[in-house]
């Protein structure tokens, strides 16, 4: 892939801008697709082999075609903007940069799956982002590209921004729409799938913001022209996050045939190593997917390949460590983050996330036993696979990866009685051996 | 959630009273406005916008914020407390004028961000989740805020303030002290000839 595509004016000034996006052939997408029957967007969109980019790579023609059009009831796009998956920040920069793109894309979903609404549920924390989504939706309606009649079809599309509150959980799609609701942020039982029964007991879907972005493209060049982008199955452009010991550290657009050895290395990319240190390990997917060693890069970043050496490439959050990583510190910093982040809903998470916590805090300490690490690995299988959302395999997955690949530096804590590796980026409490 | 913590036990913390709350006319306009991008029966859904609204009235959410907001939504107080206590930026306590939320997950850690936590301690003489005696500034510890290419990063009310190392957080508390947020790096997304 030449140039970016998803990405390509995000560096130049006013990209965000109304102006800027229709002078660059913005909005013409939607333009065709008002053009077209519903069934033959879905039907393109399914044909490109289009696959979610929020995690679970589902495609996305499927999950529209899923959505029950012969309800009565009103149906609704959710997208979802609650970038939260450690290691991801893709999101932020299409929202911040390229909005409108979105907002295309949020359009001709609306009309594909029959919604009159969108709603983008966008996590608090972006405010700065919500401000300028707000902004430039105002134009966009003014513009008559968004509400009553757009482009004089006859067609009503609305978008409206969702400002959340702080809550990872609330990027599981039910949780999401729980939230939209006014409530807790916690998991549905499905079936009832969202396409089925979502917001407000509606036919509803959820897609991730990088998802709608890529439907304006497909709906202009088509879908063979998309599929062609990347391995098969695997089509289109994809932002990577490379974050952690890299000496270039932001997101990256690329076609899924590049080697994930190459995003962590090449100057394109990641540019390398920091320092000129070795490095140790990659999480490929965001926090929540098993690691990969050096020796197992050479795999194209695509969904099916990192699946191939037995990790996942999830929100495409790579996360680079250098030597100086403990694993232990490691596991025990994304479990801080799981047990925080548990919505509470199902015991295994909510009690097994801070139990491994605390084992894991207490390995960290140099105060652990051989013994827990058996603990570590019984506790996290009990929480694999047993809770209603995959929280509950992604609280699990860093303890299981980090003592199957690494038990010897697991060992070498209890043995010593302290961290063996206590990084000097670290903080002063730890380097030092409270233990 | 703090479920968990310690030996396992879970406890209902209500807020304080605090003083007689409602909107203003201003923030109750703008209240109906968000309101108005449901349907009619479903106006429980803009119950996180209300608490943004009433803790940008107040600062901090009180009991008596919870049932003016329920009486507002129309839900219960119990409903509205229920949202409250799930959610990470309600505060459900007084904050300093500034809040400083340093990301604590991995790739900021990676990158630091145990230290810049360490230093803001220090340099403020408060601990995590503490504000100072002056009320000038809080100082949290909050998990990935989505911007792990500039880690470590911390953030400031609603403001952003991105590529801290450990050694610039002395910078950073003077600016806020000298001149408000306006002293902060905002978003590095920004770029060069950007219209405001």
């Amino acid at each position: 892939m030449s140039e970016p595509l998803l990405t390509r004016y995000v560096r130049e000034p006013n990209s965000f801008t109304l102006d800027f996006y229709t002078k660059h052939g913005g909005y013409e997408a939607l333009r065709k697709a008002l053009a077209m029957t519903p069934e033959s967007v879905i039907d393109v969109v399914k044909a490109s082999g289009l696959r979610g980019r929020g995690g679970a790579g589902f495609p996305t023609g499927l999950k529209w075609q899923f959505v029950d059009k012969t309800s009565p009831r009103p149906k609704y796009i959710c997208c979802n903007a609650d970038e939260s998956e450690p290691g991801t920040f893709k999101d932020h920069v299409l929202m911040e940069r390229n909005p409108h793109l979105l907002f295309e894309g949020c359009l001709i979903g609306c009309h594909a799956i029959g919604a009159k609404v969108a709603y983008i549920y966008i996590r608090g924390e972006f405010y700065h982002v919500q401000e300028i989504l707000e902004r430039e939706l105002e134009k966009a309606r003014a513009a008559g590209l968004i509400g009553s009649n757009i482009f004089g079809t006859g067609f009503d599309y609305e978008i409206y921004v969702h400002r959340g509150a702080g809550a990872y959980e609330a990027g599981e799609e039910t949780a999401l729409i729980e939230s939209l609701e006014g409530k807790r942020a916690q998991p549905r039982l499905k079936p009832p799938f969202p396409a089925v029964e979502g917001l407000y007991g509606c036919p509803t879907a959820v897609n991730n913001v990088e998802t709608l972005c890529n439907v304006p493209l497909i709906i202009e060049h088509g879908a063979e022209w998309f599929a062609a982008l990347g391995p098969e199955k695997n089509g289109g452009p994809k932002l990577y996050c490379i974050s952690g010991h890299v000496r270039r550290p932001g997101v990256y657009e690329a076609s899924m045939h590049t080697p994930l050895r190459d995003l962590v290395y090449d100057e394109r990319f990641g540019g390398g190593i920091r320092d000129g240190r070795a490095l140790k390990c990659v999480i490929p997917g965001g926090s929540s997917v098993p690691v990969l060693l050096p020796d197992q890069l050479d795999i194209p970043a695509s969904f099916d390949g990192v699946a191939s050496a037995g990790s996942l490439l999830g929100s495409a959050g790579i996360i680079v460590m250098d030597e100086t990583t403990c694993m232990v510190w490691a596991a025990e910093n994304l479990l801080h983050f799981y047990r925080h982040e548990s919505c509470g809903k199902c015991t295994p998470c909510r009690e097994g996330g801070a139990w491994l916590h605390n084992i894991l805090g207490k390995i960290e300490r140099g105060e652990g036993q051989m013994k827990d690490l058996d603990l570590l690995l019984s506790i996290a299988g009990n929480i694999m696979g047993k809770t209603l959302c995959a929280f509950g395999d992604a609280a699990a997955t860093p303890v299981l990866t980090t003592v199957r690949t690494f038990r010897e530096e697991y060992e070498a804590h209890v043995r010593e009685g302290r961290c063996p590796l206590p990084a000097p980026w670290r903080a002063g409490a730890r380097t030092v051996g409270a233990h | 959630m703090n479920y968990g913590r310690g030996r396992y036990q879970s406890a209902r913390q209500l807020p304080e009273e605090g003083p007689a709350f409602a909107y203003t006319e201003e923030n109750r306009q703008r209240l109906e406005a968000i309101c108005a991008r449901y349907p009619p029966e479903q106006r429980k859904s803009a119950i996180l916008a209300a608490l943004f609204l009433a803790q940008q009235q107040q600062g901090h959410i009180t009991r008596n914020v919870m049932r003016h907001v329920g009486e507002v939504i129309g839900c219960t107080s119990a409903d509205v407390e229920d949202v409250v206590t799930y959610y990470t930026m309600f505060y459900t306590r007084p904050v300093g004028r500034h809040v400083l939320a340093v990301c604590r997950t991995l790739s900021c850690a990676l990158m630091g961000a145990e230290r810049v936590t360490e230093q803001l301690s220090q340099l403020l003489g408060v601990k995590s989740g503490e504000t100072d005696a002056a009320g000038e500034f809080t100082l949290l510890e909050v998990e990935c805020l989505g911007a792990c290419d500039r880690a470590p990063v911390v953030s400031v009310n609603d403001h952003w303030h991105e590529c801290q190392s450990p050694d610039d957080v002395r910078a950073l508390v003077d600016g806020l002290r000298r001149e408000g947020t306006t002293s902060l790096t905002g978003c590095h997304l920004r770029v060069a000839g950007d219209e405001q």
